[in-house]
């Protein structure tokens, strides 16, 4: 039995990029092939029925034909367009960085169905009012977990002794966190009090409903934002482009 | 193919780097250009450089022009208290062939794109804040395009104009004239509904 000649699948559209005067190539996020390049024909000219069906930070239900390079989208029809998040700048800069997040992480033809139900998740979550701090730091944790990065927050990851409550330290060389005695020998980790490390604990472990209950001040916040977004960065091993974005929308 | 001859080798490599041209196309259009008149050949490398000697930015809107202020913001019959912000200079004439607005430009060049790094530093953003200072400025239409990368460049000058008192209006989102209902899209439809008039 041969591969069938066109199949459907959900979609998330992480970004399209022009390919000559009509037709645009679309990077996709799916449940079962992870992430997919795919050419959208015609998308480009107005009356399209493609058109707005293939904007990034948009669900689809995607019909797609197998190509000799790429795969083909035939139809493309919308199932949440996030509309309350596209019409908030802060929303909508923080839907632009999960999708940078996904694509800086994921290979194409990697399929991961948790992975995006997550990303799904976030973004309707994002649409709410919940605080779009919990909501990312909560996604960063998860997404790391996911794709096999997920940080020991229990004992040092050196000597093993399980962390008293104390200000402890998160290296990211190490993925994980390192008692006071340890911490002296590894000047590059990151300073983590006690309310911090049992946060990110909570979280790591929760279900969403009830880490969006914990209340924090903006001091202990941009902790968290700080520790987590070092450590993406340290994995990534360059800058995540739209944290400095939203670090200016934060200051003006 | 190996061309051996140095000059028509340069000038196909030089064709193959434009847009839309690919090795074979950069070919044809130097051996097309060996076999026509002198005269023809000088004709277009002086249309070439003239491009990059005589063109530059309006000090003003940063529109393209060979004359600074650009002719735009140089004519007294344009209604000046309103600016109509684009992304690209190319951008202008579709919005100037409409024959509906009178008032002048900016060009941002460019739009807001956190993920490839380019923010309003990036941009032509400064220059039209400062237009806005003296108060001789009464409206900002934003016309960067319906996407999210114009969105977002859009919600953003919002954000930096409005405290400076100056009336802020967005180009209408509606369906394109030969739309299908069926197939439009949440966005566009939604916006069409909110922007209904009367008929
Ligand atoms: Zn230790
Ligand atoms: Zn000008």
């Amino acid at each position: 039995m041969g591969t069938p000649r066109s199949y459907q699948t959900q979609a998330i559209i992480i970004k399209q990029t022009k390919l000559g005067e009509a037709d645009k190539i679309l990077t996709i996020y799916t449940p079962e092939f992870g992430k997919l390049k795919a050419v959208a024909k015609g998308a480009c000219r107005p009356g399209s029925k493609l058109g707005g069906n293939v904007e990034p930070l948009t669900h689809s239900l995607m019909m797609l034909a197998r190509g000799r390079n790429l795969d083909i989208v035939t139809q493309s029809q919308t199932i949440d367009g996030f509309l309350a998040l596209k019409s908030d700048l802060w929303g909508m800069s923080c839907g632009l960085y999960l999708l940078e997040l996904i694509d800086s992480f994921t290979v194409e033809n990697n399929g991961n169905p948790p992975l995006f139900a997550l990303l799904l998740d976030t973004l309707r979550r994002l649409c709410q009012t919940d605080s779009s701090e919990i909501v990312l730091r909560y996604f960063e944790l998860h997404f790391l977990h996911y794709l096999g990065y997920r940080p020991q927050l229990h004992q040092c990851v050196i000597c093993n002794s399980p962390l008293r409550p104390v200000v402890n330290s998160f290296s990211f060389s190490q993925g994980g966190i390192l008692c006071p005695h340890c911490s002296e020998k590894e000047p590059e980790s990151h300073p983590l009090s006690v309310d911090s490390l049992k946060i990110l604990r909570l979280w790591q472990d929760c279900d969403y409903a009830t880490a969006k209950r914990v209340k924090m001040k903006s001091e202990l916040s941009s902790q968290l934002r700080q520790a987590m977004q070092g450590y993406i960065k340290y994995l990534l091993q360059r800058e995540v482009k739209s944290i400095a974005w939203l670090e200016e929308l934060r200051g003006s | 193919m190996m061309i051996s001859c140095q000059p028509l080798a340069r000038l196909i490599e030089a064709f193959s780097k434009l847009p839309g041209i690919g090795p074979k196309s950069a070919q044809r259009l130097a051996y097309y250009l060996l076999h026509r008149p002198g005269e023809e050949a000088e004709a277009l490398a002086e249309a070439i450089l003239a491009l990059k000697e005589k063109i530059g930015l309006c000090s003003i809107c940063f529109n393209i022009t060979d004359c600074d202020p650009c002719p735009i913001c140089q004519d007294k019959e344009r209604d000046h208290s309103k600016i109509c912000v684009v992304e690209r200079p190319s951008d202008i004439p579709p919005l100037e062939r409409t024959g509906k607005y009178k008032g002048v430009y900016h060009v941002l060049h460019g739009a807001v794109s956190p993920a490839q790094g380019i923010g309003p530093e990036e941009l032509k953003t400064r220059g039209l804040l400062s237009r806005l200072q003296d108060g001789s400025v009464t409206e900002v239409i934003l016309a960067t395009n319906p996407n999210l990368e114009g969105e977002t460049t859009a919600m953003y000058l919002r954000r930096m104009i409005l405290p400076l008192g100056v009336r802020i209006t967005r180009l209408a989102r509606g369906l394109p004239f030969g739309a299908d209902l069926e197939y439009a899209d949440d966005a566009t439809l939604g916006q069409a509904l909110e922007d209904r008039r009367e008929f």
